[in-house]
């Protein structure tokens, strides 16, 4: 058996963008010894690419606003089949987060009263995105990351970990092998925190980095973690669709929050068609009125003009785009069009410089001049582990979770600028959750070896074989598989067939063979990912396919309506024995004060949460 | 035949090889309608070299991963569209040259984080009113828009050619300390760690850094000026020097 370096921290944080910058940092502070280990280099992770900005309730621009008003947004915009204690923690303590933030030294857009700017964003009341221009994750990762440097964590860069150790239940370590090398690592600890993000790279057409593989949701899954949610996948309305080498690159939905309209081929404006009726009230009823509100947004002063259309949440949007170019509506590369052109120049530069210079650079469009051309691109994983609201515990002892890789805070589908929020609200609790944990802990529990030889032998099989494929066909088949039958619309015939296929894959990705050395061999990367992106494509497609409604992000054109009895439950996905085993459990029941704010804006300004009201299921504690 | 082929085909010469040496394989790839290098290196794994080494994550210009010198350039990989090369005539890929190779197009850039944990972090001044303006800002926000392609340390002569990383930062990370010494309310001192540490007396301006930078930073005129010239004042200017002696100020002011 090969030698192994080893490393014993009290808690190792897996993943290193927002939530896993922010949990290390808390559990360090909290006394404990942490490792940080991440795929790529740090300070690359996705939270690098989140443009818009974080939503919390600072209402330095909208001063109606308030928690309560973030609260029914994030549970309304999730089709209410978010956790509601998420949620309202959620909501209660973003906006000290964003102010930790600039207290680390992080430097946002200002108002002209020289405080945290604030701008509107889909299914938002008020507007309520913190920002930097459009580069609002870069400043938020780069501050995060030298606070966490002079704090003192270890850091294992370009580092990816195969598998987690139990020791009787409770989590015990995990097994890592570094890309440079291909050396093996050994991590002996008490507690894991997974925030290793989402799963994009499972679908072709996705805003999503080669990091993004499920790798955190296949991890905890193998050793007994539930997932819930998991056939809520988000597809964002604006990723570009030309030319090919940048189709499903994001286009930021702050673009519309700084006025671009949606148009088809005719030159319609076609949002107004897709607005859902209990919701229509909340959107300007005409082009003059979302002018007004466009123009109070620039003048930066307060106006009774209701936000445009284009502003509706990110599903309904990118099935409204979908729906244009399937039924011929669509532009030359086959999306819409998305124009800020008719904006003064100076202003969509100073405002959205980045999508500015990706389009001029990337796709030789001037936004200035001319309009863009964008289409629904796989975004967001809404599903995830899941996990304890206030602790970010999931369902295995030692095991904590937060940010896309967990699940719970946004439901059938996730707000813009929620996710930003989400990283260092529930990335502070579940490293605190996990310091807990690990301080009450005497010992650390033991790997046993024959689990650590296993697993090396397991991860270096692809080297052994002298006849078999390379990864990247299966990989590609995987992408055309999941973008045809698990895309945006479902039917039940298409997740049937698509569980066929990923069978057969799940075989050709074990039969994979892998040409060179063990040093940083991408191949070889790839081959191991593989698995766990095969792992969460079966988690939502038996999701998919077991929720028979429309739901959020989840649309099924074979049932097409709500199921009021669907929305009282979360799919959980758990493994069993070697097969993968999906059962609806009870969501867990918003308390009578929450409901209230519900009832109280019923009256006309709210849809209330009919869905949301069991009222016999037993509440499930989550966790 | 998918949608952007053009039925055009380039060769690009990628260095294959590591610590031990290595040399510049030639690849044909059909050219799509925008491919980036970044493209075609991927066409490559997928298709000839699946353990073609290379860094890459958002392949937007926002992460930068995919840091190369592309015909001798630094680039980003995720930027340099094929059309812009002459037609007909070989791409080359190589590694950054101021770095240590691991493999092929990747390399050793620790040396930068060990850089980035001196430098005195963000430290807000004792009873500092946290209200700015945004005029206040826009000149330390271009600062902060660095996402650390590591290009101007390629680029840079001092640590390329001169080899001189014991002694000086680099360009990096003279735009990172702008970032926080220019920040409204920050209060920490950093002049003497630039004179001795980081090593700002070694920059003669060329600005081949502002050249390269993928984000338009103009590292020298805004960053690296404006510091050097805190050090002079502190070290190098006379009647700063008595005024000091006599008030106890720090930079003079």
């Amino acid at each position: 058996m090969e030698k192994f370096e080893a490393h014993e921290h009290d808690v190792i944080v897996i993943g290193a963008g927002g939530a896993g910058l922010r949990a290390a940092i808390e559990a360090s502070a909290m006394g404990c010894s942490v490792g940080l280990v991440c795929k790529s280099l740090l300070g690359k992770a996705h939270t690098v690419m989140a443009e818009g900005g974080i939503a919390a309730a600072l209402a330095h621009v909208d001063p109606q606003d308030g928690w309560q008003t973030h609260f029914q947004d994030t549970m309304k915009g999730g089709s209410f089949l978010n956790h509601w204690r998420m949620a309202q923690i959620h909501a209660q303590e973003a906006p000290d987060r964003v102010r930790e933030l600039e207290q680390c030294g992080a430097l946002f857009d200002r108002t002209p009263d020289g405080r945290i700017l604030q701008r509107a964003f889909g299914g938002h009341t008020w507007k309520r995105l913190a920002h930097v221009g459009d580069r609002t994750g870069l400043e938020m990762i780069r501050t995060l990351q030298d606070r966490g440097v002079h704090q003192g964590l270890d850091v294992y860069m370009e580092c990816t970990i195969t598998r987690l150790f139990t020791d009787g239940g409770r989590i015990a370590g995990a097994l890592a092998y570094w890309r440079e090398t291909g050396r093996f690592v050994v991590f002996r600890c008490k507690a894991v925190v997974i925030v290793t993000g989402g799963v994009g790279k499972a679908y072709r057409v996705t805003s999503n980095s080669w990091e993004y593989t499920g790798d955190g949701q296949a991890l905890a899954y193998d050793v007994g973690a539930e997932l819930i949610d998991m056939e809520f996948l988000q597809f964002h309305p604006t990723g570009m669709v030309w030319p090919p080498g940048v189709m499903g690159l994001l286009v930021t939905e702050g673009v519309r929050g700084e006025g671009g309209i949606l148009r088809n081929a005719q030159g319609e404006r076609f949002m107004w068609k897709y607005l859902p009726e209990a919701r229509r009230h909340e959107y300007a009823a005409d082009e003059a009125e979302a002018r007004r509100w466009l123009d109070a947004v620039v003048e930066g002063r307060q106006t009774d003009a209701r936000r445009p259309p284009e502003l509706s949440t990110r599903d309904n949007v990118a099935r409204a785009i979908y729906t244009e170019v399937k039924e011929g509506r669509g532009t030359p590369h086959g999306g819409a069009s998305l124009d800020i052109s008719y904006m003064p120049a100076e202003r969509v530069k100073k405002k959205l410089p980045s999508m500015y210079h990706q389009f001029m650079e990337l796709a030789d469009v001037d936004i200035t001049q001319t309009p863009m051309e964008v289409g629904p691109t796989t975004h967001y994983m809404m599903g995830g582990i899941r996990v304890d609201p206030d602790t970010g515990a999931a369902t295995v002892p030692g095991l904590f979770a937060a940010g896309e890789a967990s699940a719970g805070l946004h439901g059938a589908n996730r707000l813009g600028g929620n996710s930003l929020s989400d990283l260092v609200v529930f990335g502070r609790r579940a490293g605190a959750g996990a310091a807990s944990y690990a301080r009450a802990l005497a010992a650390t529990p033991h790997i046993a070896d024959d689990a650590i030889e296993a697993e090396t032998r397991d991860v270096l099989a692809p080297f052994e074989r002298t006849s078999g494929e390379s990864p990247y066909g299966v990989h590609q088949a995987l992408q055309e598989c999941m973008d045809t039958f698990v895309g945006i619309f479902r039917v039940a015939g298409d997740l049937e067939r698509a569980l066929g296929t990923l069978e057969t894959l799940k075989q050709r990705a074990r039969d994979v063979r892998i040409e060179g050395s063990r040093m940083y061999n991408p191949g070889w990367h790839l081959a191991r990912d593989l698995r766990n992106m095969l792992t969460v494509s079966e988690a939502i497609t038996r999701a998919a396919l077991l929720r028979t409604e429309s739901r959020g992000a989840h649309s099924r054109l074979d049932h097409p309506g709500l199921d009021p009895a669907l929305g009282r439950v979360n799919m959980c996905v758990t493994k069993d024995g070697e097969a993968m085993k999906v059962a609806p459990t009870p969501l867990p029941e918003m308390p009578a004060e929450l409901k209230a704010l519900f009832d109280a804006g019923a009256a006309g300004t709210a849809a209330a949460p009919a869905a949301a009201a069991p009222a016999t299921a037993a509440a499930g504690k989550a966790s | 035949m998918n949608a952007g082929a053009t039925g055009r085909e380039v060769v690009l010469r990628v260095y294959r090889g590591d610590a031990n040496g290595g040399e510049e394989v030639a690849y044909t790839v059909p050219v799509e309608t925008g491919m980036v290098v970044l493209d075609a290196i991927h066409w490559i794994q997928a298709h000839r070299a699946p353990d073609l080494a290379v860094r890459w994550n958002c392949k937007a210009a926002k992460c930068g991963s995919c840091s190369a010198e592309v015909n001798g350039k630094p680039a980003l990989m995720c930027k340099s569209r094929l059309d812009h090369f002459p037609e007909g005539q070989p791409i080359t890929v190589r590694p950054m040259k101021t770095f240590p190779i691991v493999r092929d197009l990747v390399t050793d850039v620790k040396w930068n984080y060990e850089i980035n944990k001196r430098i005195a972090p963000f430290q807000p001044r004792a009873n500092a009113e946290w209200r700015w303006q945004q005029s206040d800002i826009d000149r330390v926000q271009e600062f902060r828009k660095c996402i650390e392609c590591f290009l101007c340390q390629d680029v840079c002569h001092v640590l390329r050619s001169h080899e001189l990383k014991h002694q000086f930062a680099g360009p990096r990370f003279l735009v990172r300390i702008a970032g926080l010494e220019m920040h409204p309310i920050d209060g920490a001192d950093r002049v003497p760690f630039l004179k001795d540490t980081a090593g700002i007396g070694l920059c003669n301006i060329t600005k081949c850094c502002t050249e390269v930078c993928p984000e338009g930073i103009t590292i020298t005129d805004n960053a690296i000026i404006p510091l050097k010239e805190r050090v002079v004042d502190r070290y190098y200017d006379p009647v700063q020097r008595v005024w000091r002696a006599i008030t106890g100020a720090k930079d003079g002011t």
